[in-house]
């Protein structure tokens, strides 16, 4: 019988970083990094409500129709940003009381807490709309 | 006066580790990588300005509403009262508890039902929330 001729047997490394490559490739592709973006808020505990002194506080109404009564002036939305800065200057512990319609728009809501926001305000409550 | 030739280098790039840095890349997509669990619903988010980063998307629920007011969390479309038990459930769920629950939102939903949503959350000790919107051009 003849001997089977002894063979070397190695595993070839050389393609490897080409199956590496490839690997990589679909990772870079399915992984997202966009990250979600949004305006935060803290909602109260339940039966956290606190009473407030009125002086502290300023109210922001929005109707169905998407007009703002800001302290019982009307005020268009995009003024809304500076009335609150003055308003931080008078009193800098006042409190936004934000308030809506149940059939205000999310959207008109979003950009009234938004121009809240970018005037400066840090503390804003938001109020549970009427039934 | 002469100047002697320099020796020429042979200049070639050393190839030999270069598997080891597309293996490190490999890595570290592979570990930073994190596969979408759900669709959620079609909604048109509102623009604003002052927005913040979520922390990341690990410890974050999501609650999509879109305009004809279904929701949808987990791609399971609820009621408003069944919010509280699921929610509640993430809050408490021992491996990742949620941290902040992000509210997709279209931008014709009416603020009855976001009411509605908050309260449920604020009952499932979810009071973290996150308004998602698109940054205003």
């Amino acid at each position: 019988m003849i001997k089977k001729k002894k063979r070397e047997s190695e595993i070839p490394t050389s393609s490897l970083a080409d199956i590496a490559f490839l690997v990589l490739v679909f990772f870079l592709l399915t992984t997202t990094i966009d990250v979600d973006k949004g305006i935060t808020l803290t909602l109260p505990a339940k039966g956290e409500e606190t009473k407030i002194r009125e002086k502290n506080i300023s109210n922001i109404l929005i109707n169905a129709e998407g007009q703002v009564l800001f302290d019982d002036q009307p005020v268009p939305v995009y003024n809304i940003r500076e009335v609150v800065r003055e308003k931080l200057l008078q009193n800098d512990k006042l409190i936004f009381s934000l308030k809506t319609d149940r059939e205000t728009d999310y959207e008109v809501y979003v950009k009234v807490l938004d121009q809240v926001k970018q005037g400066g305000a840090k503390r804003i409550s938001i109020a549970e709309p009427d039934k | 006066m002469e100047f002697k030739k320099k020796a020429e280098a042979e200049a070639t790039i050393p190839t030999s580790a270069l598997p080891d840095i597309v293996f490190l890349l490999l890595i570290f997509f592979m570990v930073t990588t994190v596969f979408k669990e759900f669709t959620g619903l079609q909604v048109t988010l509102p623009e604003a300005k002052q927005i913040t980063k979520l922390p990341g998307k690990r410890d974050v629920a999501y609650i999509w509403i879109d305009r004809t007011s279904n929701i949808s969390i987990d791609d399971k479309i609820v009621d408003v009262p069944q919010i509280f038990e699921i929610m509640w459930a993430k809050r408490n769920n021992p491996v990742n508890p949620t941290r902040v629950t992000s509210l997709r939102v279209d931008r014709k939903v009416k603020m009855g039902l976001l009411s509605d949503v908050q309260e449920e959350l604020r009952k499932a000790d979810c009071l973290s929330v996150n308004y998602s919107a698109k940054p205003a051009s």
